[in-house]
């Protein structure tokens, strides 16, 4: 199961590292990092995409608290959080199939940003799922270059994302049941 | 005021109420020690070895609650740091590691000496700084201090270039401090209490692991309140000894791999465990899909990355030990658990039955004799650390520890070496006291230069090196899991009395019984270092012992005397 997390950082040198020698260290698995920085300088903004299970969200969440420069932690999995990639494809394609590529990229809204006599550079912005979709029509014509950014994500109105460590925000501290942990832990 | 970086390094220590450095000059840390000559309230301890020196930090701090300081120059002498921070790490042990570093222009350019020591120590450090100007290091300082100590402490490292140290500044004492990303618990939520407090007024068999926690809290008297009037019996973690008195009819002992019966029996029957402090490390646990398997578990931790990160917690009070025990206090009303002491009762009236102290006199000079002999005759109050192996375990079991902080030795690195240092360290902490170490043959050689370091600062430092010419643990390994095929386990010594002889440092060897109360009464009434070498049992095993990956009653027991006997005739 994916889960998608937000967490704000103090923009220092060497974050970055801590926050990805973390990762390795506790043997995480990190399907995506984004960072970035925010309306504020002295602050940058992580997304963090993993294919795990529960407990192991929860784990990553109280870890990244032990970070000292990591000012808050939020999981937005399943909230009314915008999500967003964006990728460049760039697809092998002659001059007489490119018609039926471009009208490919107006369903998905896409962008062609380049043309050039055998290929042309597709972009899109869109959810994962939706940019996974785009992928798999392309392939059979050939892909031959493609680079994702992965999730960047933000959460809609006066909406928060869940926040299960005591950490800056230990109001919104919301208890880890027991029942939760998956049984294929052993734990 | 216009001071260098280096002066402003020795002003912020002395702010901090550093007394003693331990550590080694160098290249890359040379304006620092210049500038310490200035400041002749800061002792500093000259080591024989980097590693020496972290641990002797490590022992300083652990013995007296502050934070230990230590320093080394740039690239080997900052690795050479790295076991003993690593050790500091596992253990929660408040440190600051002050390295010196190349110039920050020559950086990364692989200069003389230079290695990426923030880098290599990331991963085994509570925090880290690079310091690349001589303006940022009085807030840093200050910082690195108030990270090493509070939450859950633990060693934080400040890698100064070299001309951050030369460079002239204002200097400025720092304000409070500005800290957004780093707040520690302290209160648990009420919520979270009230749920526990259910959980607690509705246990049978409610057992408390008290772990290393309780000490750092120094909540000592909080768990026996608790404990008291709940009456819930006390088992204990290596690092947790001490937490209450052996003695107090509540205490469990050791729990895990070489814990007693009584404490795992406990545990393993338990309808509730309450975790204090604690981090349910596969030493104490054994086989986690087997481990308590009937209990209820509230998690009372400063860490809230350890909740759930081996046993899931039914409950997890996520907050100082101390404060949330003084909480929780009100809530809780007075239990008796009358029929479930009686069963432990009967459990440890077996394990004194075992006992190897119960054994009759057979001649021989084994470990536990000696241990307990030194506990006899320092009234179980002694300041005692340890190596790592089967000595460690020894003295865990029959030191009995009486009061806490006295009983310092390496429980999540397992480091080999930190005995000598440590007592060392810890001597440095309370001058008044004999500090004793009791080690094996073979870790005792990984830092026996330290030994210089203790004559030349005159240390009081009693040294019980248990010799049974062999890599003890690994050996007892290899004779119960590897069909007794001995690989690599038999270590030659030198003659230690004669090492010690050479450093000017008075020595005896004991080979029976009879002269081990004399040896110790001389040791203790020798001022300065002395070393005795036991010659003890070859081939004797730590029991009982839960095999690795075993569930944690799957014990190898002592055997009971009369029917080892009775075999031996046959």
């Amino acid at each position: 199961m994916y889960k998608t997390l937000i967490a704000t950082v103090e923009n220092k040198p060497g974050v970055l590292n801590r926050v990805a020698s973390l990762f390795r260290r506790r043997n995480f698995n990190i399907d995506s990092l984004n960072v970035g920085r925010t309306e504020r300088p002295d602050v940058s903004r992580m997304t963090i995409v993993m294919d795990s299970h529960e407990t192991e969200a929860r784990l990553v969440e109280a870890n990244l608290y032990k970070l000292v420069n990591v000012l808050d932690v939020q999981d937005v999995t399943n909230k009314a959080a915008v999500l967003r990639e964006l990728a460049l494809i760039k697809v092998d394609v002659p001059a007489e199939k490119r018609a039926e590529i471009i009208s490919l990229a107006t369903v998905f809204k896409a962008k062609i940003v380049d043309v050039s006599a055998d290929s042309l550079i597709m972009q899109i912005t869109a959810t994962s799922d939706r940019v996974d979709s785009l992928v798999e029509l392309l392939r059979p014509s050939g892909i031959a270059e493609m680079v994702r950014t992965g999730h960047v994500g933000m959460m809609r109105g006066n909406e928060e994302g869940a926040r299960y460590t005591p950490g800056r925000h230990a109001d919104g501290y919301t208890q880890f049941k027991a029942q939760d942990v998956d049984p294929a832990l052993g734990i | 005021m216009i001071k260098s970086g280096a002066e402003i390094i020795m002003e912020g220590l002395v702010r901090e109420g550093v007394e003693t450095i331990f550590g080694y000059p160098g290249g890359a840390n040379m304006p620092i020690y210049d500038a310490m000559l200035e400041f002749p309230s800061v002792h500093h301890v000259l080591t024989r070895h980097e590693q020496g020196a972290a641990h002797m930090a490590d022992g300083y701090a652990r013995a007296t609650g502050k934070v230990g300081v230590v320093m080394a120059t740039s690239g080997p002498g900052a690795t050479n740091l790295v076991t003993g921070i690593g050790t500091a790490m596992m253990d929660s042990v408040p440190m600051v590691c002050i390295t010196g570093q190349v110039s920050a222009s020559a950086i990364g350019g692989d200069a003389f000496q230079e290695m990426d020591v923030t880098g290599i120590t990331l991963p085994i450090t509570k925090h880290n700084f690079l310091i690349t100007e001589a303006g940022e290091l009085a807030e840093v300082i200050k910082e690195a201090f108030y990270i090493a100590r509070s939450g859950r402490p633990g060693p934080v490292l400040i890698d100064v270039c070299k001309n951050a140290q030369i460079e002239e500044v204002e200097y400025i004492v720092p304000a409070e401090l500005e800290m957004p990303g780093y707040q520690p618990p302290n209160h648990a939520s009420d919520e979270q209490m009230a749920h526990a407090a259910e959980l607690i007024a509705n246990a049978k068999q409610p057992v408390i692991l008290a772990g290393h926690g309780v000490l750092k809290s120094g909540a000592m008297d909080q768990l026996l309140n608790f404990a008291s009037k709940t009456q819930t019996p006390i088992a204990m973690t290596l690092l947790g000894l001490g937490a209450i008195p052996a003695s107090h009819v509540l205490s469990l002992g050791m729990m895990g791999m070489h814990g007693e019966a009584c404490a795992n029996n406990a545990i393993q029957k338990a309808d509730l465990l309450l975790a204090f402090g604690m981090r349910f490390d596969d030493r104490v646990t054994g086989n986690l899909r087997t481990y308590a398997p009937r209990a209820r578990k509230i998690h009372v931790e400063i860490d809230p990355s350890e909740v759930g990160k081996n046993v899931a917690a039914d409950v997890a009070l996520i907050g100082d030990l101390k404060t949330v025990l003084s909480d929780i206090d009100p809530i809780i009303p007075p239990i008796d658990h009358e029929e479930w002491l009686d069963q432990i009762a009967e459990w440890k009236a077996d394990t004194k039955r075992r006992d190897i102290l119960s054994w009759p006199d057979d001649g021989k000079l084994y470990a536990a004799h000696i241990v307990r002999d030194l506990w006899g005759a320092t009234g179980g109050e002694a300041m005692l650390t340890t190596d790592v192996g089967q000595h460690q375990m020894w003295a865990a079991q029959y030191y009995q520890m009486e009061r806490p902080y006295r009983f310092l030795t390496s429980g999540g690195a397992g480091t080999m070496g930190y005995g000598l240092p440590s007592a060392i360290g810890a001597w440095f902490g309370d001058k008044d006291r004999n500090v004793w170490t009791i080690v094996g043959d073979g870790g005792f050689q990984m830092t026996m230069p330290e030994l210089g370091t203790a004559i030349q600062e005159g240390a009081n430092v009693k040294i019980a090196i248990l010799n049974n010419g062999f890599l003890g643990m690994v050996r007892q390994w290899q004779d119960l899991f590897y069909d007794k095929r001995y690989s690599a386990v038999q270590i030659a010594s030198p003659d230690f009395t004669m090492i010690a002889a050479a450093y000017g440092i008075p020595a005896r060897r004991i080979t029976s019984r009879d002269e081990v109360e004399e040896a110790i009464a001389f040791a203790n009434n020798t001022p300065g270092p002395v070393l005795l070498e036991f010659t003890v049992e070859q081939e004797d095993n730590v029991f009982p012992m839960v095999p690795a990956g075993a569930a944690l009653d799957g014990m190898i027991r002592r055997p009971i005397w009369k029917k080892q006997r009775a075999k031996r005739n046959e």
